[in-house]
């Protein structure tokens, strides 16, 4: 099901209002009368509230009120609610909306103080006396699972949140029948996410009806609503959330937080518009993570490379709290075995309680490290072996004829693991072919003898996208023949409005520029869940198609019964309607539209229902795979440990491309993302204190525009039977392998001296001190 | 009691005043009190360059300059980029055309940075472009549009000097 | 107003304060704004070819100087490195002294050069080295109640090749370490005179003396460079939660190793011009 403006260099909606600095985002929405929120926030990683005192606080003029846990009523004092109950969880634990008795992480919230402005509040909360009884705290997951380790919460003795294990085949048989066996260990970080707008919460009620509105810089309107109605006990219509611009959420904003209840509380208790804005400092202890993860890996394979099975075990370290059930860490586990064809698959993974800010899935959630693991074992094989790292991947790839390839896995809910198209072969051949792979040796040579040491790397990925189980959207025609798209979706920088307008567009034969566009209200008609795991041009784009074509037929079913032609002899172009070859007749959409709103006493012709609109829901029960090779090439300062990148080859295949702009713009995103996680990007703890040793963006590294490549990015489209647009998700393809791909790249340019780097991300100091080690054995 | 101190500053070509505290940032001062909440604020420590504004002619950090120090100083925003009829100054069509943004928040900051810089380096190589947006983060592009961005927009600002369009 | 206001800090161009202000690191009384100050302001050269910098010149200002270019291309090279286009467009000389970060370049290029610093009170000028300006961690020798009015500098008068080199994470990051030199050489090839600098491995910048005595009459080799690099090793380079002293001194020494062969090789180059 193809259109004029599919596949179509659209530019976007969205860039009139923001580069004209008129983006709407939370902390820019005035309502008269607004107060603004501080949190005070655990100074310690694990420790007792002693005593807490508000009283100065309050006496500070400006200050309009100050809140611990006990002020917040009765429906304040249940923990957070799980977001994705899961039956391996053992240690469900979540936080209270603030700290009750016990703070387990260093920037936990324990107090909120109303003030006429942010300065003032924060004076409030200087202000506030907070005695605390310190307590043993663990950072490091390991520790935190050996006997004897402190206990992370004081409720739960054991530190182990929960095992996952994903498994399908006989591994036994693999590892009696192989050739070899290697066994590696890597070490994994992926950081913090850092999008550029803090996270923020605007929360009215309306005098008389007591309805709660919520401006959220959320990436789940719906889900927010959700937990806001059973928290505060009240029915879903009487809360409405809005997800406004949002600048950035690369996961980390999907989740409910507790801000989001107390400032809704506070707005309820006061009357008053409420507002928090998170500050960057503040980021750094409230907003989730993702870090670390130990990989002890063993990889079967016959002499010529073919991969008879992996056994792994993770120790992923989750956090202090489980907001959001094991997703994060199943999504470690699940893309096994990734675009290979393996026979036997054993990943056992523990996730641990530490005393840090929560773990919650960013850019990519665990995929980037299984995809990590698996890559690395491919190039471990290749290196053991003397085998060559292409044919090899070449060797054990799913085939062109195998698809659809169920991989003999089954998700939980039952549902086969099933790859439904691609062509893995012709993506990779892509990336050789314009990274001028077989040339590359002749580059090392040439660099070598200027002193530079050169090296390629190559990652091969595939991503489960576009997941289960709806999205919805509605098309109206409106009285003057406008177009109006409304999804209860929202994005954070995807150019959603965009990719719906041009779906609806060629619907009605008018340009995507005249469509217009609503999206993250909970007001909507069309409901809709989150926007995560690269779902939203695989769900909402068909459920924009196929609602818009329910419109179209009936306007052309009308404009038939009209012309007393068929529908077939239609074509509808600029808004009108008329007889295909008949110039001179033509019906409006504005027309049609008026015509079925009618009035009183203005009746709708019969067999029409009244209105000229459709909501629908494009469902599904497994999610698209959408894939890709990365080859990168490098240069590394061996004197130094400094690492420079010289280019980055994207090869992609994610099904039907809606729109090449923002598709080359989420790779390129994307990537970035995985070089900051290689080389820059390191949420440090101090592993006694419990303390975040990043607290500024002086500290924690992110990429700029001096350090990045030059991207060339081609694009293979194998469309996918599972919707009507053959879309793929394209959001995290570049995240996903971009790591393993600088990795690879930085050891290949080190493969003269023989070290292996098994970890991310890599500093320059930490490359020195591995040559130094190879050099010194 | 805190002392207030009055502030008055032309913004855009208008004149705002108020009675501050010395606290105030800039950024603070025109997003809350002037109501111009195009230019936006990303980290309160002068890093991030999301709230880069034009200060006499010079592109500055509005979260690191206190709001007391700008009396009588003629400040650009975001807001102030674009004609007086309307039409786009040729950094902000170049974003457009160039994919230079995705969620927008690091888009005022970038744009007045590559405009002032422009001004006084009407052809800048590729590397310099860099090296000056590295002084602004963002998260979501990648820089490479943002790079075309900047490059297009200094090429279509000295073809309009030397066709001799205001 | 420095004698009298209590609990006061100097505003400068606000780029270290304003992040320790807004973090509430410092929450000083009063702020006393400089920037308005002209007097503070502007680069002149006397007749004996002393350069005279305002402490409140703005960094872009020095970089951009045709005299400063001219008569010391080191600063300019070194203010690439020095933040960003922004922030140069408000930082000052003076406050980059004051503040006196162990790996800020400004203060690497002062002591290389010898500055002499002008500091005003109540009581009248004092004038000090800049070899004698730093009294601890980020502590320079200025009471409470007084003000770095100008920073004045000695260009070498003979020809010289001079070179700048940093490591830092990303562009416009706070040094690793950095190395600047400046060298002479005879017509023979011979080192005449030689300067170094290091930043980023001790509490303040460091002039190498022993390299200094040591590679005037020599002609440049590699293994010399190696030799005179040695030196880095005696010093306590601080250490922190993301780079470690040693780190810091091994960048160091293989930064001066190519600073001493692009400085002499700057060098020839100068030579032959004249």
């Amino acid at each position: 099901m193809g259109g004029r403006n599919i596949g179509a260099a659209v530019s976007r909606l969205e860039d009139a209002r923001m580069i004209s600095g008129r983006g709407q985002y939370v902390d820019d929405i005035r309502l008269p009368g607004t107060l603004a929120a501080a949190f005070l926030r655990s100074p310690e990683a694990h420790a007792r509230i002693s005593a807490l005192d508000l009283t100065r606080a309050l006496s500070i003029p400006g200050v309009v009120a100050a809140y611990t846990l006990a002020d917040l009523g009765p429906q304040a004092q249940q923990r957070m609610l799980q977001a994705y109950p899961h039956p391996a969880i053992k240690t469900d634990i979540t936080q209270y909306p603030l700290a009750k008795d016990e703070v387990c992480f260093v920037g936990e919230p324990i107090a909120v103080v109303i003030a006429e402005n942010r300065y003032i509040a924060e004076d409030g909360v200087q202000a506030i006396a907070l005695e605390l009884d310190s307590l043993p705290c663990v950072i490091d997951a390991r520790e935190a699972l050996k006997p004897g380790a402190p206990s992370v919460q004081l409720t739960y003795e054991s530190n182990l949140a929960a095992t996952l294990h994903w498994k399908f085949g006989d591994i036994q048989a693999a590892f009696s029948q192989a050739d070899h066996v290697f066994d590696e260990t890597y070490f994994q970080h992926r950081g913090s996410p850092q999008f550029m707008e803090c996270r923020g919460v605007l929360a009215q009620t309306e005098p008389g009806t007591g309805r709660l509105t919520v401006w959220s810089a959320t990436q789940s309107p719906f889900l927010v609503r959700r937990f806001l109605a059973a928290y505060l006990d009240r029915e879903e219509s009487s809360i409405r959330v809005l997800a406004p611009d949002v600048g950035g959420g690369f996961g980390p904003k999907a989740v409910h937080y507790a801000e989001e209840l107390v400032v809704a509380l506070v707005a309820q208790k006061i009357g008053r518009p409420v507002k928090w804005i998170e500050d960057r400092r503040e980021n750094f202890v409230a907003t989730n993570q993702q870090r670390d993860q130990w990989w002890q890996v063993s990889a079967a394979c016959t002499r010529d490379g073919k991969i008879l099975g992996i056994r792994a075990l993770c120790i992923h370290d989750n956090g202090a709290y489980l907001p959001y059930g094991l997703l994060l860490p199943n999504t470690s586990i699940v893309p096994f075995p990734g675009p290979y064809s393996i026979a036997a698959i054993d990943v056992q993974l523990q996730a641990a309680l530490t005393n840090a800010v929560p773990s919650t899935p960013i850019r990519g959630a665990g995929r980037p490290n299984a995809i990590f693991v698996i890559e690395r074992t491919i190039d471990t094989i290749a290196r053991e072996l003397g085998l060559d790292r292409v044919a090899l991947r070449r060797r054990n790839f799913v085939t062109k004829e195998q698809f659809p390839y169920k991989t003999g896995a089954h998700f939980s809910s039952g549902v086969p693991v099933e790859y439904d198209s691609g062509d893995y072969h012709a993506t990779l051949d892509m990336a050789l072919t314009a990274s001028r792979f077989s040339e590359f040796e002749d580059r090392r040579r040439r660099a070598l003898q200027e002193g530079k040491w050169r090296g390629l790397g190559i990652a091969s990925y595939n991503e489960d996208s576009g997941l289960p189980p709806y999205e919805g959207a509605t098309v109206k025609v409106l009285p003057t023949g406008r177009i109006l798209v409304e999804v209860g979706s929202c994005a954070q920088g995807q150019g959603l409005e965009t990719i719906v307008a041009q779906i609806a567009a060629d619907s009605f034969g008018v340009s995507p520029h005249q469509i217009l566009v609503r999206t993250g209200d909970t007001e909507l008609s069309a409901r809709a869940l989150s926007t995560v795991g690269s779902r939203v041009a695989a769900m909402v784009g068909p459920s924009v198609r196929i609602a818009a074509e329910q419109v179209r037929e009936k306007v052309l079913a009308f404009a038939a019964r009209e012309f007393e032609a068929a529908a077939s002899d239609l074509e509808l172009h600029d808004g009108r309607v008329s007889i295909k070859g008949v110039p001179g007749r033509h019906l409006g959409l504005g027309d049609i539209s008026r015509r079925l709103v009618a009035n009183v006493n203005a009746l709708v012709p019969e067999g029409f229902t009244p209105g000229l609109e459709a909501t629908a829901y494009h469902t599904t029960r497994q999610p698209v795979f959408s894939n890709g090779t990365n080859i990168c090439e490098v240069e590394v300062d061996i004197e130094t440990g400094e690492v420079t990148l010289l280019d980055y080859w994207v090869s992609h295949d994610c099904g039907t491309i809606l729109n090449p702009r923002l598709v080359d713009g989420q790779i390129i995103g994307g990537v970035v993302h995985g070089i900051g996680n290689a080389l820059f990007e390191h949420m440090k703890y101090d592993r006694e204190t419990g303390q975040p040793l990043c607290s500024n963006l002086g500290e924690y590294l992110l990429p700029l525009a001096t350090e990045m490549p030059r991207f060339h990015i081609n694009h293979m489209e194998s469309p996918s039977p599972i919707n009507p647009l053959g879309v793929k998700g394209a959001g995290e393809g570049g995240t996903i392998p971009g790591i393993a791909c600088v990795i690879s790249a930085v050891e290949d340019a080190l493969k003269p001296l023989g070290v292996k780097i098994n970890e991310y991300p890599i500093s320059p100091e930490r490359l020195l001190a591995l040559i130094d080690e190879k050099r010194a054995s | 009691m805190t002392t207030l101190h009055r502030v008055s500053l032309t913004i855009n070509g208008k004149i705002y005043e108020a009675e501050v505290e010395a606290r105030i940032t800039l950024a603070d001062f025109i997003r809350h009190v002037c109501g111009l909440t195009g230019t936006h604020v990303g980290c309160e420590h002068g890093v991030c360059g999301a709230c880069t504004i034009q200060l006499d002619g010079r592109a500055v950090r509005s979260c690191t300059i206190y709001a007391v120090q700008a009396d009588g100083v003629f400040l650009k925003t975001v807001e102030g980029l674009q004609g007086s009829d309307g039409s786009l100054h040729p950094v902000q069509q170049a974003f457009s055309d160039c994919d230079g943004l995705q969620c927008g928040f690091c888009t005022p900051g970038m744009q007045m940075t590559i405009a002032a810089f422009l001004e006084e380096n009407p052809s800048p190589t590729e590397r310099e472009v860099r090296e000056l947006i590295s002084g602004n983060i963002c998260r979501c592009t990648g820089y490479q549009g943002i790079v075309r961005a900047a490059l297009q927009a200094a090429q279509a600002i000295r073809e309009s000097k030397t066709h001799g369009r205001p | 107003m420095v004698t009298v206001l209590p609990d006061a800090k100097l505003l400068a161009g606000g780029q270290s304060l304003g992040p320790m202000l807004n973090f509430r690191y410092l929450m000083p009384e009063n702020i006393i704004d400089l920037n308005h100050v002209e007097d503070l302001q502007g680069i002149q050269q006397d007749q004996d070819n002393t350069i005279h910098i305002g402490s409140m010149t703005r960094q872009y200002q020095i970089q951009k100087d045709p005299l400063l270019t001219k008569e010391l291309p080191i600063l300019s090279d070194a203010l690439q490195w020095v933040g960003h286009y922004a922030t140069r467009n408000r930082g000052t000389l003076g406050g980059s002294l004051a503040h006196l970060d162990p790996a800020a370049e400004l203060p690497g290029i002062c002591a290389l050069l010898d500055a002499e610093l002008s500091v005003q009170s109540k009581l009248g000028v004092r004038r000090i080295s800049i070899h004698d300006w730093p009294k601890g961690f980020m502590q320079a020798d200025l009471n409470e109640n007084e003000i770095l009015t100008s920073i004045s500098l000695r260009p070498w008068p003979e020809p010289h090749g001079a070179c700048f080199l940093e490591l830092s994470r990303r562009h416009g990051d706070f040094a690793i370490a950095g190395v600047a030199c400046l060298i002479s050489l005879d017509d023979n090839d011979r080192v005449r005179r030689f300067a170094a600098s290091v930043i980023g491995v001790a509490n303040c910048p460091v002039r190498l003396r022993q390299a200094e005595k040591s590679l005037p009459g020599e002609r440049y080799s590699e293994s010399l460079a190696i030799a005179l690099s040695q030196e880095i090793n005696l010093l306590e380079a601080p250490a922190d939660a993301h780079h470690s002293g040693d780190f810091r001194k091994r960048t160091a020494k293989t930064l001066l190793q190519r600073a001493i062969q692009q400085a002499c090789a700057d060098a020839a180059k100068k030579r032959s011009l004249t």
